[in-house]
Order: structure tokens, then C-alpha cells, then sequence
């Protein structure tokens, strides 16, 4: 009789799927609300995106477990930041900071793939994606998550981001404005959700730029 | 043979005598537990089966337990470790007391400190082997949310663990609503109850209903549901599927 291996699996596949724009004077960072396991959609009502600081907001999908740890784990850490240099972090900064802490944990990693939006020192948007282990690269639009298979080339279609290997270095932002960037998220969700079965319910959009915060939702097709 | 997997570091996770201190499997287990928020505040149900395997062993297992003077908790999975986080709690909200500043723990407050220790258990690959439904009403606000034994944990109107997943919530989809009456509530979770007893084989017809308001928590005395066996459907389960076992 073979010795009882452990049955259960530390992680498990919430789904979901997050995006966002990076604009010459705005963020737009989106999410769906939808959480499943397996065949089940366990609500449809669970928000993805957190804000981080004045001007970093952070998208996340995966394992939500891990994904609500790391955003705890990040909030504390710009506490103390506040704390230490009575400052707000900044997104670049923000962005080392989740790079290092999803590397942490490199041998039992965070199961949470990132999008982090927001606006740099000199107030343009910035988008920053990652990978489950801390890999990052500062882009103009980045999809994550269950629809982003979905969702990436038709960005890249609409979007046509310039290489980033190009010298002189040219300009990553999208030049449309905002309620285009928005609207067009709104079309790559209403997409993605036709089909994949782990986006759906209702998108949530945050829109950063120079007056603050604010947030839109959008109604998703529920099956 | 020389493998990745014999190196000491990996010896500890896959299998030693550490294994000993670490849950590999449930022994005695319950079912599903049911939550919805109604008018006033909360209603859990839970049936009373404490299951060692295949074999319905105890049937007098109190899933439902209040927690301090805003919550209550319903627990599925180890019987065992359900008592060990009852120990938790007790202790958590002893401490709360022992403050005595006039202030007391609701129920986001309970419900994100079982999060924190189911993930942290979870973590060290030694997990409380439950999922629990924390439920509660405080200055108000009607609090309802779910935890499992890897930590995933989110809020609603209605949830369930185990069975009640893919039983009781579509029921609930369809027919819960704000402002359900108290009877309503508990009819409507009968109802969810009855189909799983009907379809869950651990179920056990011997059911408990907890109300949680502003004004306190009430458990209700172990009851029956009248169960109807006549379906045709019951009888010849057969009739018209091809090939069918």
C-alpha cells in the first residue's frame, strides 16, 4: 500500500480578466467582476482593482486569494512609504515595488497576473504588466487574465503601439482621447465576454487622470 | 534514480515523517451549509450529518455557531477542524471583550480574521480542511461572506459551500430578492435544503436554521423536512434515456 499523497492543490483559477490604456494625460484600468472555480460562478459581483496610491491603480487575476494577499501586502508597504517620506509613491516606483514582491516569492509565487495604470512624474499614463513572478516592461496597453488571449490582438490591431526597440524612442501612449480609450475597453470586454466563460457579469473601468478618480461600470453578458 | 523531486527541499513537502503534522485528508466531514440575507438580517441553514467517508456516522454535529454578539458561523468539511477555529474565535473574541471599550467585533471584521487564518494555514500546506459561511448584522449593515479551506473568500447576497454550490445557489439566483420576510427566508431555504437532500448522498434529514438580527442570534431546535419520494421520475429514473445505467 503506497503511502497517501496530499490531495489538494494551494491554488486554484478565479478567473477574470483585466486591462489597461495608457493616454497622453489619463489611465484607463478595467476589469470584470465575474469570480468562478471550475464550472462555477462563485458572484458576480467581486471587484479585480484596487487603487494603490493617488496615482497607481492596480488590476489583478488569478487566484484571488493570492491576489488579495498581495494587495494587502503592497498597501502596507506604501504606509509605511507615506510614513518614512511623507510622500505618495509614485507609479514607476509602485511598479519596482510589485515587481519585487511577486519575486519574493519566486519559489511558491503569487498566482496573480497584474496590469498596474497610472500616471508617471510628469502626469502622462503609464501602464505596467507582469508576469506571476515579477517580470515587468512599462507598455501602452496590456491585457491580463483569463480573456487576454481574446483581448491583445485586437489592441494591437486598434492600438499599433510602436516598438520599443525604435531609436529615437518613440511615444508608447495611445493617441486617442479619453472617452475613445474608453469605449474602446468597453468593446474589447463586450468581446471577450462572448467567449470566455470566465469574463462576464460587469466590467469595471477606472479612469486616472489630472482632476482624480472615477469609475464607470458596464453591464456583461451573465452566461 | 536522481530526481528533482528527492532533493531535501522538496522531501518536506512531498512526504517524511513531517507528513504526520500536516492534514492530508478529511476524516469526519459535513455537508453543505446555505446562507441568504433577508429583510432584518441573516439566515444559515445547515443539516446535522457529520459523514466518516461513505458512512453517515453522527448525526447531532452543530454546523451553525454564534460568534460574539454580531456573527454566527456555518461550517462544512472536518468536524475536527471546525473546533479548532471555534477555539480561534472563541479566543478572538475574548480579547475583543477584554477590552472592554464599549466596541465589539462584527462580522467583516470575524470573517477577514478566518480569511487571514485559513490563508495563512494554507500557506505552510497545512490547511483547516473547511468552508465556512460568516454571516451578521451590526449597527444595520447586513454582513455575508464565504471562506474555503485555500483562502478564496468573497461576499454576497446568498452563498453556500460544498454541494450547495451547484444546488442551492442557481435556486437562489432565480428566486432570492431584497427584503425576503423571515418566512419567505426560511422557506426559501428549505427549499434549497430539500433539493439537496434529495441529491446530496451526505445529506441527512435533520436540519438546523440560525437567524441572526440587530437584536441577537437565534438557533433554531434540529428539525425535519417532509420529503416526497413519488416522483415518477424517482421511481423509474430510466424511462426514456438510452443506454442508461
Amino acid at each position: 500500500m503506497t503511502k497517501q499523497q496530499a490531495n489538494w492543490s494551494p491554488y486554484d483559477n478565479n478567473g477574470g480578466t483585466c486591462v489597461a490604456i495608457a493616454g497622453a494625460n489619463y489611465c484607463v484600468i478595467a476589469a470584470d467582476t465575474r469570480m468562478s472555480t471550475g464550472y462555477n460562478i462563485l458572484t458576480r459581483d467581486y471587484s479585480k482593482i484596487i487603487q494603490l496610491a493617488d496615482k497607481s491603480v492596480m488590476a489583478s487575476s488569478g487566484f484571488q486569494a493570492d491576489v488579495r494577499a498581495l494587495q494587502k501586502v503592497l498597501a502596507a508597504r506604501h504606509l509605511i512609504y507615506q510614513h518614512q517620506h511623507n510622500k505618495q509613491m509614485s507609479c514607476p516606483a509602485m511598479a519596482q515595488l510589485l515587481s519585487n514582491t511577486l519575486y519574493y516569492k519566486r519559489f511558491f509565487p503569487y498566482y496573480a497576473f497584474n496590469v498596474l495604470g497610472g500616471l508617471d512624474n510628469e502626469g502622462k499614463g503609464c501602464v505596467f504588466t507582469y508576469d506571476a513572478v515579477g517580470s515587468y516592461e512599462r507598455v501602452g496597453y496590456s491585457s491580463q487574465g483569463s480573456g487576454a488571449t481574446l483581448i491583445t490582438p485586437f489592441l494591437d490591431n486598434q492600438l499599433k503601439s510602436p516598438s520599443p526597440l525604435l531609436l529615437p524612442a518613440k511615444d508608447a501612449v495611445t493617441p486617442l482621447s479619453e472617452s475613445e480609450a474608453i469605449d474602446l475597453v468597453k468593446t474589447c470586454f463586450a468581446s471577450a465576454t462572448e467567449r470566455d466563460i470566465y469574463t462576464g457579469d460587469k466590467v469595471e473601468i477606472v479612469i486616472l487622470n489630472a482632476s482624480g478618480i472615477r469609475r464607470e461600470y458596464m453591464e456583461l453578458r451573465k452566461d | 534514480m536522481n530526481l528533482a523531486d528527492s532533493t531535501p527541499a522538496m522531501n518536506s513537502l512531498l512526504g517524511s515523517e513531517a507528513d504526520s503534522q500536516r492534514t492530508l485528508y478529511p476524516y469526519v466531514t459535513g455537508t453543505s451549509v446555505v446562507g441568504i440575507k433577508y429583510k432584518d438580517g441573516i439566515l444559515l441553514a445547515a443539516d446535522m450529518g457529520g459523514s466518516y467517508g461513505s458512512t453517515l456516522r453522527y448525526k447531532t454535529v452543530e454546523r451553525l455557531k454564534p460568534v460574539g454578539k454580531h456573527s454566527i458561523i456555518g461550517a462544512s468539511g472536518e468536524i475536527s477542524d471546525f473546533q479548532e477555529i471555534m477555539r480561534y474565535l472563541d479566543e478572538l473574541i475574548l480579547y475583543d471583550n477584554m477590552w472592554d471599550d464599549g466596541n465589539s467585533l462584527g462580522p467583516k471584521e470575524v470573517h477577514n480574521y478566518l480569511t487571514r487564518v485559513m490563508y495563512n494555514r494554507r500557506n505552510k500546506f497545512n490547511p483547516l480542511w473547511n468552508s465556512l459561511v460568516l454571516g451578521g448584522v451590526k449597527n444595520g449593515q447586513k454582513y455575508l461572506g464565504t471562506v474555503n479551506m485555500i483562502g478564496v473568500h468573497y461576499e454576497d447576497n446568498h452563498v453556500a459551500t460544498g454541494f450547495g454550490n451547484h444546488l442551492a445557489r442557481p435556486i437562489l439566483r432565480d428566486e432570492w430578492h431584497e427584503n425576503l420576510t423571515f418566512e419567505e427566508g426560511v422557506k426559501l431555504l428549505e427549499k434549497c435544503m430539500r433539493v439537496l437532500l434529495y441529491r446530496d448522498r451526505s445529506a441527512v434529514n435533520k436540519l438546523q436554521i440560525a437567524k441572526i438580527t440587530e437584536a441577537g442570534v437565534t438557533i433554531s431546535q434540529p428539525y425535519s423536512l417532509k420529503t416526497f419520494w413519488d416522483f415518477s421520475a424517482f421511481k423509474n429514473p430510466t424511462v426514456g434515456a438510452e443506454g442508461s445505467w
